[in-house]
């Protein structure tokens, strides 16, 4: 086990106990979290997995702060986010996470530079400043020299690169990411996942990644199985088979 | 943080530059066409103005009549002068250089095979001084033919150009009604007036022969009247007032039946004639730059459709309601200022185009411009805002998801 898990003194970086999510009401509803209790401290590297429809994503939204529980609390950072406003929440995103697509959701014709600039320019960051962070980060990923090239001029691993670069420039709390190795081949599926672990090590954030594939999850010091909207295993920490 | 989106949208207004002005150009002829009105009317108001100014500001005109700007009917009602009242306002008015009474009335005149439909107009020479038409050959009336009402006539221009075209009409006879006239003279031609009518188109003949051969009566429609120059229009009209109350025997209480109206009193008639036509134009090229701003809506609400996953995005990266809000506005209203820009320089272009056209001078007025161009803002602002705030309300879940 090569976990480095956190102080235990330290309290619970994400907490979800008692979450269910309902689409619809009365004989429609549908239940797409059926009682979800889960703890992630910072500096894990957690695997979220199960097959489509067992609630994964939305768990992963209620995560990221763009949904919240029907019932249940979810609190990061000791912060119940089920009583935050949409705004609010937009500005703990805004400050504490970072988000990776699997189909890498960069501007279309926008610069590698703007596109990493983004979130920067949200926080109301000056130029300079913003522009001296995009290239590190950009280095970090291994795209130097590329800042001019717009996403049609780059290769998808290349571009998820970018998009990892977007994640980590505000050098956020958490990582969610949603199946980031989805469109690519494994060559540079490896590459990424190789950014994503160096990230959590040297970085010490917190990547919380849904993959199908058990090859992904092997990066992960952690799994999480979902079926039929409950968590099936993980609810201890490092059971890593 | 608002500069930096305005930066924004000017980047995102020239990531698509086809788009982007076909948006625009219903602001941009919405403008252009205001402005094109509001100069145009604008020179042609200057130009009436000077047109009258030319025509001699120390000219009065005495009518019957209280004046084509009072109640209907009172006209008619009021009896006519006679050529008694002109020669009493020659003989008692200090200040005045010419008076000249004057009737008309509208004829066929013949010439060999040639006819023209104009109008004879019964004077005497004091009707060429007052409203400064020059003799372009031959001679005036002489003493003894307006006394004597002889059948002489000068005409206007356009009535020897119908009847004689290259031909010399002197001391040829022309018929008019019942009446064969010698022609004496032809006036120097004056053009068409700012009112749009032909002022070379009349044939001027003494005032008793018009009376005694053509009307059958002794009326006087008008006496023109100028003044000598420095000496007050003003107090001219006064002591013409005065004399014909006395003359008509007006008593005190009642109101005169009859007007004396200076040349800045038509002006001002006039000139307020073109401003009403002026603004007309200008609401109805108001309407346009109306449609300009729903034709802006409704690209900016296919962009927040197209954009969706864009928007999503922003949202998931930390963007608030009000942010995404601004974001498409300011886009919106870039836009549309950026139209306005263009529509003003197309605008005041096309004026100075039709204003040379039509010999017109050219006056732009800045308040108009400002005005024009504060009001493209407005649309951008009006009509940018609903889509902005569709965008600003977009689920970021269901966005991100979008296509």
């Amino acid at each position: 086990m090569k976990t480095q898990h956190p102080d235990p003194t330290n309290s619970c970086l994400i907490r979800l106990a008692g979450v269910t999510k309902v689409y619809g009401t009365g004989s429609a509803a549908m239940h797409a979290l059926r009682g979800v209790d889960m703890d992630i401290h910072q500096g894990e590297f957690v695997a979220v997995m199960g097959p489509s429809g067992s609630g994964k994503s939305t768990c992963m939204n209620i995560i990221g702060c763009l949904d919240t529980p029907t019932e249940g609390k979810f609190l990061f950072e000791g912060i119940n986010v089920g009583d935050l406003s949409r705004d609010q929440r937009a500005l703990l995103r805004r400050h504490y996470l970072g988000f990776v697509f699997q189909g890498f959701n960069l501007l279309n014709r926008t610069s590698a530079m703007e596109n990493v600039e983004l979130p920067l320019v949200y926080r109301g960051m000056a130029p300079e400043k913003r522009k001296a962070l995009c290239l590190e980060a950009l280095k970090a990923v291994g795209l130097e020299g590329w800042q001019s090239h717009t996403p049609g001029e780059l290769s998808g691993g290349q571009q998820q690169r970018v998009a990892i670069a977007r994640a980590i420039v505000t050098h956020p709390k958490v990582l969610l990411a949603d199946e980031p190795t989805g469109n690519l081949d494994s060559a540079r599926s490896r590459e990424v996942m190789e950014l994503l672990t160096t990230f959590n090590r040297e970085r010490g954030i917190t990547i919380i990644m849904v993959t199908h594939e058990p090859d992904m999850a092997a990066y992960a010091n952690r799994r999480i199985q979902f079926i039929d909207g409950i968590i099936s295993n993980g609810c201890s920490d490092g059971d890593k088979p | 943080m608002f500069w930096e989106t305005i930066l924004l949208a000017q980047r995102e207004i020239r990531r698509n530059v086809l788009r982007s002005s076909l948006t625009i150009l219903g602001i941009v002829i919405g403008v252009a066409a205001v402005i094109t009105m509001v100069t145009l009317g604008g020179g042609v108001t200057a130009q009436v103005t000077s047109d009258i100014a030319k025509l001699g500001s120390n000219l009065l005109q005495v009518r019957p009549g209280q004046g084509f700007r009072g109640p209907g009917g009172t006209r008619s009602s009021a009896p006519n002068f006679k050529i008694a009242d002109a020669e009493a306002i020659a003989k008692e008015i200090s200040g005045i250089q010419a008076v000249a009474p004057n009737a008309s009335r509208g004829t066929q005149a013949i010439y060999g095979n040639e006819n023209w439909r104009t109008s004879i107009t019964g004077s005497t020479n004091d009707f060429l001084r007052t409203r400064d038409w020059q003799i372009e050959y031959g001679r005036e009336f002489t003493g003894s033919e307006m006394r004597s009402g002889q059948s002489v006539c000068i005409l206007g221009a356009t009535v020897k150009k119908e009847l004689f075209g290259a031909q010399n009409p002197l001391d040829t006879s022309i018929r008019l009604q019942k009446l064969s006239c010698q022609v004496v003279g032809v006036l120097e031609s004056k053009g068409q007036s700012s009112f749009g009518t032909d002022q070379d188109d009349f044939i001027l003949i003494p005032i008793r022969t018009f009376h005694r051969r053509i009307a059958g009566n002794t009326d006087v429609t008008t006496i023109f009247v100028s003044a000598r120059d420095g000496v007050s229009t003003e107090k001219v009209q006064r002591d013409i007032e005065d004399l014909m109350r006395q003359r008509r025997n007006i008593a005190q209480a009642r109101e005169d039946d009859f007007n004396v109206r200076d040349m800045k009193e038509i002006m001002s008639t006039l000139t307020g004639t073109t401003r009403v036509l002026t603004g007309l134009l200008g609401a109805v090229a108001a309407v346009s730059l109306l449609v300009g701003g729903i034709g802006i809506m409704n690209i900016m609400l296919v962009s927040v459709t197209e954009r969706t996953r864009e928007i999503g995005i922003r949202l998931a990266i930390g963007a608030r309601e009000k942010e995404v809000l601004m974001q498409f506005l300011v886009e919106a209203v870039v836009l549309s200022c950026f139209g306005g820009f263009v529509g003003i320089v197309l605008g005041l272009g096309t004026a100075a185009l039709a204003c040379s056209a039509l010999n017109v001078p050219f006056v732009w007025n800045p308040g108009i411009v400002a005005v024009a161009f504060l009001f493209s803002g407005a649309v951008g602002i009006v009509f940018g805002y609903f889509p902005a705030q569709k965008a600003a309300r977009l689920d970021p879940i269901e966005a991100l998801r979008h296509e």
